[in-house]
């Protein structure tokens, strides 16, 4: 099947069911990443939508990168690393739930819809966790809608302006 | 110009199965920048690298983008794959199209597009991946081990006569830890002393070993191969070089009731004291919590009557700094005290008592000379009731686990007991029998057959005292449950192994992690027993897990091996994925200001101070600067630093956000 076929089909599905949101997920490479790889062994199905961006630790995560991802037309995010006291660096997750407690608040103040934002802690034994907090979020997410308000809302967040 | 290469694998069916890999190579071929796109059964295969290897040399590629298993399976792989064929490995990334995608989604069109996806996102990133080189740090040939137990000792030795230096580090006065408290070992009945001393004279006699005891860990800073220890040497209030250990200070010390740690409070010893008398070493130390002088400020007669004058009342505890390459932690564990047992008279009953003071009573060394009397009265008990399992296996008390090694023991202390006692009745009350060992089971039979233990299943529900005896209540299980009362005069507890109070402090300072129960965690419970999640610190006994002391001894041969493994190499090298501070041009320099918010994120302590100057030594400014050796690449400082200065090598900024853009 060529792209362009793929891409058809995709948008066949799209006008004729219900809308398919875009989920990014930021996750860390030793705990969620590894819970994800999990859910694939155990053979549990979950929504397509996610698409996960891999990095070291949660701590790694720069908010604008959450900003940038629903710049770029995503519907939700979702953040995930190791349970607190599990963080393969000692103490990158608290790093990123500290910031993230800060962050929701900025973002609420903003305008920005923060239940697209689905901050969590997934182990790399988690495997069916992962799977039921992907299918969980689609589905809020699905009923939330399509995320048309934010470009609207932060229209000087370019791509040169950010990176 | 980018020209990279993209790599699809069916993985046999297991991504061929509902994602079709040649509409993704199809589609990738077109992403801009890919020169190379193509699909093939098993990438990971000879063939399948070589498909790699000639399209780097044929078509000059500057990335490759292998879309197949999760990268946490065969990035290894691959990126030896591009480095065989003249790739830095770092040019390397990989889609992961079968955990993330293939296995977790049914054979739809939108499968096949996240795979595109996926494809897409690695292409973006790995156009703007760097060469990255490998790290090489030195590597300091000296080990430390903590705790002087059997473990430690094992560790020592083993790690010694591989030819490198040891450092001992023991809390005690001596070394030797609970197995020189034991009074005989299981299964073989020998005596525990006998076997161990002469290891611990080995310890204080190997030229390769420095034995620091009375001595705790202060703080450990530094990474695998190059650790910093501080080492706090408590005052002893001796002269060590000059006390020849003659014990005449022992018995002049006027105060003498002090309970004796070594026999677990059965005994009593004075207030400079040595613990036991084969101790390592065989010096002195004054309590000085106890001691006269340093209570009330006259007394002296130990330094009075001192043949070699080696009282020091003005002695100082001691930092001792020391580099070392390896950490080996063997600190034990602790029993849990009568007093933990409501059920069991809180404690009150002098009668009652823990395995640990049985072993004291029936040992050689103990209070007694060896000859079981009850505490209380001195008295030859004429009936010993065993508790196994108190404590352990039972949730409601907080403890869930098996000690392990009470099975053992307490079949042990009923021999024993019945040697040292033949008219004595001896009676187990216990759950489950666990004697999984060489000779093991034997060894219990052994006590029920020809030594007539009479062993009860079920539990001990009550202990109280009537008139001078123990009345024990019990069910016993396989008689219906019917209720047992026993008469007794001595009722030993075989309370449950457990790790030290300050199991998580010790665990904090090394940087490790620890389980819900405080014993240290290893890396992988099954694959990586003796090593730890840091890399470079080791576990050995029961400051793991409950273990008997054939384990501890395994444990710790296979730690000391690990360490021995490890100096072999003269340097470690290291993945190069670690943060870097920009450096620009003068009058630039750097656009780091200074503001230092990444040193207090950092947790590896890798951020330095740099001072910018001119040539003739004008400071110009002061920026951060990232120790390459002690980074562990968690980018927390990335995402901290407000003039973006600093940047994480591998997953840069400019690389995360290439592949949000992709989306």
């Amino acid at each position: 099947m060529a792209e362009s076929a793929v891409v058809e089909a995709a948008n066949r599905t799209a006008a004729t069911s219900a809308f398919e949101p875009r989920i990014v997920a930021f996750v860390c490479n030793w705990c969620t990443y590894a819970g994800a790889d999990l859910t694939g062994t155990s053979r549990i199905r979950y929504a397509t939508n996610v698409r996960v961006l891999r990095l070291p630790c949660t701590g790694r995560i720069d908010f604008m990168l959450i900003l940038q991802a629903f710049g770029q037309g995503a519907d939700g995010v979702m953040v995930s690393g190791c349970h607190p006291g599990d963080c393969h660096y000692t103490a990158g997750n608290f790093h990123a739930r500290r910031r993230w407690i800060v962050f929701r608040e900025l973002l609420d103040f903003l305008g920005v819809d923060v239940r697209r934002i689905c901050f969590s802690w997934v182990s790399a034994a988690e495997g069916a966790k992962w799977a039921d907090l992907v299918n969980q979020f689609v589905q809020e997410i699905r009923a939330l809608g399509p995320y048309r308000e934010f470009p609207r809302r932060l229209p000087q967040l370019k791509p040169a302006e950010v990176c | 110009m980018p020209r990279i290469g993209v790599f699809v694998c069916h993985c046999g069916e297991n991504i061929a199965g509902t994602v079709d890999p040649a509409a993704v190579a199809e589609a990738a071929a077109r992403f801009p920048g890919v020169v190379h796109s193509v699909h093939y059964t098993y990438m990971c295969s000879e063939p399948g690298q070589n498909l790699i290897k000639e399209a780097i040399r044929e078509k000059r590629l500057t990335g490759v983008v292998v879309a197949a298993c999760s990268p946490r399976m065969h990035e290894p792989t691959f990126r030896r794959a591009c480095a065989e064929a003249g790739l830095n490995p770092y040019l390397c990334e990989m889609a992961n199209l079968r955990e993330h995608c293939s296995w977790v989604h049914e054979k739809v069109p939108a499968t096949t597009q996240k795979a595109i996806d996926l494809v897409r996102i690695q292409v973006e990133k790995v156009k703007r991946n760097r060469p990255l080189y490998p790290i090489k740090v030195p590597v300091t040939k000296r080990a430390m081990v903590l705790g002087g137990g059997i473990a430690g000792i094992q560790a020592a030795l083993d790690i010694a006569n591989a030819g490198h230096k040891v450092i001992l580090v023991e809390r005690e006065p001596s070394i030797g830890g609970h197995m020189a408290q034991l009074s005989e070992t299981f299964p073989t009945l020998d005596c525990s002393q006998c076997i161990l001393t002469p290891r611990m004279v080995e310890v204080a006699q190997h030229p390769n070993i420095t034995l620091y005891t009375y001595s705790e860990l202060e703080s450990l800073s530094g990474f695998v191969g190059n650790f910093k220890a501080r080492i706090r040497k408590k005052a002893r209030s001796i002269d060590e070089k000059l006390c020849t250990g003659c014990g005449v200070c022992m018995q002049k010390c006027p105060t003498k009731k002090i309970p004796s740690e070594f026999n677990a409070g059965l005994g009593m010893r004075p207030a400079i004291y040595v613990p036991f008398p084969q101790a390592v070493p065989n010096k002195p130390v004054i309590d000085r919590a106890n001691c006269v002088f340093f209570q009330k400020g006259r007394c002296r007669v130990c330094e009075k009557f001192c043949p070699t004058k080696a009282i020091r009342f003005d002695q100082q505890d001691e930092i001792i700094e020391v580099d070392v390459g390896a950490v080996v932690v063997a600190t034990g564990y602790t029993v849990k005290p009568t007093s933990f047992f409501p059920e069991y008279g809180y404690g009150e009953c002098p009668d009652v008592i823990t395995g640990l003071h049985f072993e004291r009573l029936a040992s050689a060394s103990g209070p007694t000379g060896g000859v079981i009397r009850r505490p209380s009265d001195g008295r030859i008990p004429e009936t010993v009731v065993f508790i196994a399992c108190a404590g352990s296996r039972d949730p409601a008390k907080g403890i869930s686990y098996c000690s392990k090694i009470c099975c053992m023991y307490t079949a042990k202390h009923a021999m024993l007991y019945r040697h040292k006692v033949p008219q004595g009745r001896a009676y187990v009350f216990y759950m489950d029998i666990r004697a999984g060992g060489k000779m093991y089971e034997e060894f219990v039979r052994r006590a029920i057959e020809e030594d007539q233990v009479n062993y009860v299943r079920g539990r001990v529900a009550r202990i109280y005292e009537r008139d001078g005896r123990l009345v024990v209540c019990g069910v016993d299980t396989l008689l219906n449950g019917r209720p047992v009362e026993l008469e007794a005069d001595l009722v030993v507890l075989a309370t449950a192994m457990v790790a030290h109070e300050d199991a998580e402090t010790l665990a904090q300072k090394l940087k490790v992690s620890y389980d819900t129960d405080r014993f240290l965690s290893e890396a992988h419970p099954k694959l990586r027993p003796v090593e730890m999640n840091t890399a470079g610190i080791f576990v050995a006994g029961a400051c793991q897990a409950p273990k008997d002391i054939p384990e501890a001894v395994a444990q710790a041969s296979g730690a000391a091996s690990k360490v021995a493994g490890l100096f072999s190499q003269d340097e470690l090298t290291r993945e190069p994925v670690v943060a870097v501070v920009n450096r620009a041009p003068p009058p630039i320099w750097s656009t780091c200001v200074g503001c230092f918010l990444c040193e207090s994120a950092c947790a590896y302590q890798a951020i330095e101070r740099e001072e910018i100057r001119t040539r003739d030594g004008q400071l110009i400014k002061t920026v951060a600067r990232v120790n390459p050796g002690l980074c562990q690449g968690c980018g927390t400082c990335v995402a901290l630093c407000r003039s973006r200065s600093i940047d994480l090598q591998g997953f840069t900024n400019e690389q995360i956000f290439a592949e949000v853009l992709a989306l």
